[in-house]
């Protein structure tokens, strides 16, 4: 069953986090009110440790919140056990990290193809479908090399093919470009934007490169694990060819 | 999943080839460790192997091991005849004699001593001359193998005893008549045989000289019936070769010390070669741990981890265990071929190949305990 489409990809109420016990304890998140659309690219920015990466981790399902609220596409992730969550994240969620995170030993058409093989399509299709999908990132005549072999903005590039590559519903990205210069962090939000961004996907961007905002359609900030402010950015979509 | 597993292995040649060398040298100690408790425990029997024409050894009860000396009375050959379902029952001496080469070189010889009309016990294979030349004058016959080891001239001669040269057996002549190939033994004495009623004559009087009786059952009749019959009948141990071989090694083995310290070293090698080989496992794992917490946060499940950790280790084992058994033969087969003890029958790579794989699989557990307690939240950290 689909949401219908004024259902929120992402709608979290009071989310709080806390890290460790008592005396040690470390209050991430003190209460998220957030709701993000199906079709839309939202950037979480804020300093370092504001908790931009625990709200993302949570919204991915890879991390449990302390208390409060979180649907994503109407499921309710806590409710989940932790073997199905692996299996809501297999066909829902796609990653893209500061470091990369490709797999050395593999081309960067076998790193794309990971979350298909992890679907389990067949090894052969699954590379097919990893070539068309390195060519929509402008990676087509790099399909064979190594992740040693690209610069790091292709390694980018690469991991934005292997998120999008399953069609998932929901993609984060925790600093996409933080390891990047300008220009080539640049490049890689033009890619991320015009392949990633389709009607039927919500887009979370963690950040704190105000050089990227402009890829936005809203940007929530973040201060010592609240929301301080929301504003919608309506020049984004109609200033990146999608 | 299986083709990323497997790139991932290999993907790091070095490490790779660290791995497989790693599990390679351990194959290779518990087999080497283990050929050479084998090698001995097999050279133990290698005079009752060389002398199995018979089914049945006849002997004091006393007789601990094939070299053992109590003889029995003569007369108990007799006997042995009359029990039924015995084909026949003929007398073999064996003793410790001393020498004297030509050239005045002592040395301890192992006298065997065949029954004169049949020759039955003689070494399977005569390389010089022809048996029946052991009933010629004087005549005994020495082992072909090796004899600048176990038959040297060291005061002049410089040369092995030979065809055709008189040596003293205890203070009475013999001329050598023949040469014969044995089983590399155990027992460090050159084995020298000859006809019983000679033997008789060069060993010191005795009331009695029989060593063993050796019997061949009737076709047809139950191996041990005639056996318990003979026991009845004797008085007297009645062993089967394999029952002869097995007392023996087990007396040697324990005796000498040689299994408590061969199965330390076996212990010894299964223990490092798992150190080895599990730790390079285990840090193989623990260097991918960040790839591995990928794959958990894009939804790989347990099971397929896994199978994954399984499939590299698996891997792994087999290969480094197949270039282990290669080189281990190979060296197995050199020093087998300078007459050491090395013995690699069937069981021992089998339990080399069990060894290696429960390492493996204790190596990947461990392993995939460090997987499955990694919270893929940790992709997200730098
Ligand atoms: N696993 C953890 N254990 C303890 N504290 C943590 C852990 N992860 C994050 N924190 C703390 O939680 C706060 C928010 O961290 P994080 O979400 O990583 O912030 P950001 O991504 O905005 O830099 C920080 O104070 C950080 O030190
Ligand atoms: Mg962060």
């Amino acid at each position: 069953m689909k949401p219908s489409s004024n259902t929120p990809a992402v709608a979290c109420k009071a989310v709080t986090r806390v890290y460790g016990e008592g005396e040690t304890a470390v209050q991430a998140l003190r209460g998220i009110d957030l709701d993000i659309q199906s079709c839309e690219l939202m950037m979480l920015v804020g300093p370092s440790g504001c908790g931009k990466t625990t709200l993302i981790s949570i919204i991915a399902g890879i991390l449990d919140k302390t208390d409060g609220a979180c649907r994503v596409f109407g499921d309710d992730l806590a409710a989940m056990s932790a073997a199905e969550r692996t299996l809501w994240r297999r066909e829902n969620v796609g990653f893209v990290f500061q470091a990369f995170n490709l797999m050395p030993a593999l081309t960067a058409v076998e790193n794309v193809a990971i979350p298909l093989l992890i679907n389990g399509v067949p090894r052969s299709q699954a590379l097919e479908r990893a070539g068309e999908m390195l060519a929509r990132v402008g990676l087509d005549n790099r399909r064979h090399s190594l992740p040693s072999q690209l610069s790091g903005g292709q390694q980018q590039r690469v991991a934005i093919g292997r998120a999008l590559v399953h069609a998932p519903r929901l993609v984060v990205c925790d600093e996409p470009t933080s390891a990047l210069d300008h220009e080539t962090g640049h490049q890689v939000m033009d890619v991320l934007r015009a392949v990633a961004a389709v009607d039927d996907r919500a887009l979370v961007v963690v950040t704190h490169d105000a050089r990227i905002f402009n890829f936005a359609d809203r940007i929530a900030r973040m201060d010592d694990g609240r929301i301080t402010d929301i504003t919608a950015n309506a020049a984004a979509r109609e200033a990146v060819p999608a | 999943m299986n083709s990323i597993a497997l790139k991932m292995l290999m993907g790091d040649k070095l490490k790779y080839f660290g791995l497989v060398a790693g599990i390679a040298f351990a194959t290779m100690l518990i087999l080497q460790q283990s050929s050479i408790l084998v090698g001995f425990a097999r050279q133990t029997g290698a005079f009752i192997r060389d002398t199995a024409q018979a089914d049945l050894w006849i002997m004091d009860p006393q007789v601990r091991f094939s070299q053992d000396q109590v003889p029995v009375r003569g007369t108990t050959i007799q006997l042995a005849r009359g029990v039924p379902g015995v084909d026949w029952a003929l007398p073999l001496y064996q003793g410790f004699l001393r020498g004297k080469m030509p050239d005045g070189t002592r040395f301890t010889m192992i006298l065997v001593g065949l029954d004169d009309a049949t020759l039955m016990g003689a070494p399977p294979v005569i390389a010089d001359g022809t048996l029946a030349d052991l009933r010629r004058d004087k005549a005994v016959f020495i082992q072909a193998d090796k004899p600048e080891k176990k038959l040297m001239m060291k005061r002049g001669g410089n040369r092995p005893l030979a065809i055709g040269d008189r040596f003293s057996a205890n203070d009475q002549e013999a001329v050598v008549a023949g040469t014969y190939r044995g089983r590399e033994s155990f027992f460090w004495e050159p084995v020298v045989y000859t006809t019983y009623s000679r033997a008789l004559q060069y060993a010191p009087p005795e009331r009695n000289s029989l060593a063993f009786i050796l019997v061949k059952v009737k076709p047809g009749h139950d191996l041990q019936t005639v056996k318990a019959a003979l026991e009845d009948r004797t008085g007297l141990a009645v062993r089967t070769n394999e029952e002869f071989i097995k007392l023996t090694a087990d007396y040697i083995l324990n005796t000498t010390g040689i299994l408590v310290n061969f199965g330390l070293a076996v212990a010894l090698g299964v223990l490092i070669g798992s150190l080895v080989a599990g730790q390079t496992f285990y840090n193989f794992t623990l260097d991918n741990l960040r790839h591995y917490g990928a794959l958990k946060a894009m939804g790989v499940s347990n099971s397929q981890l896994m199978g994954m950790v399984l499939l590299q280790a698996g891997t792994v084992a087999v290969l480094g265990y197949g270039v282990g058994v290669g080189l281990g033969s190979m060296m197995g087969w050199i020093v087998a071929s300078q007459g050491l003890a090395f013995s690699m029958p069937w069981y021992v790579p089998a339990f080399a190949f069990t060894a290696i794989i429960s390492v493996c699989a204790l190596a990947a557990w461990l392993s995939l305990r460090q997987v499955f307690k990694l919270e893929p939240a940790v992709v997200f950290k730098a």
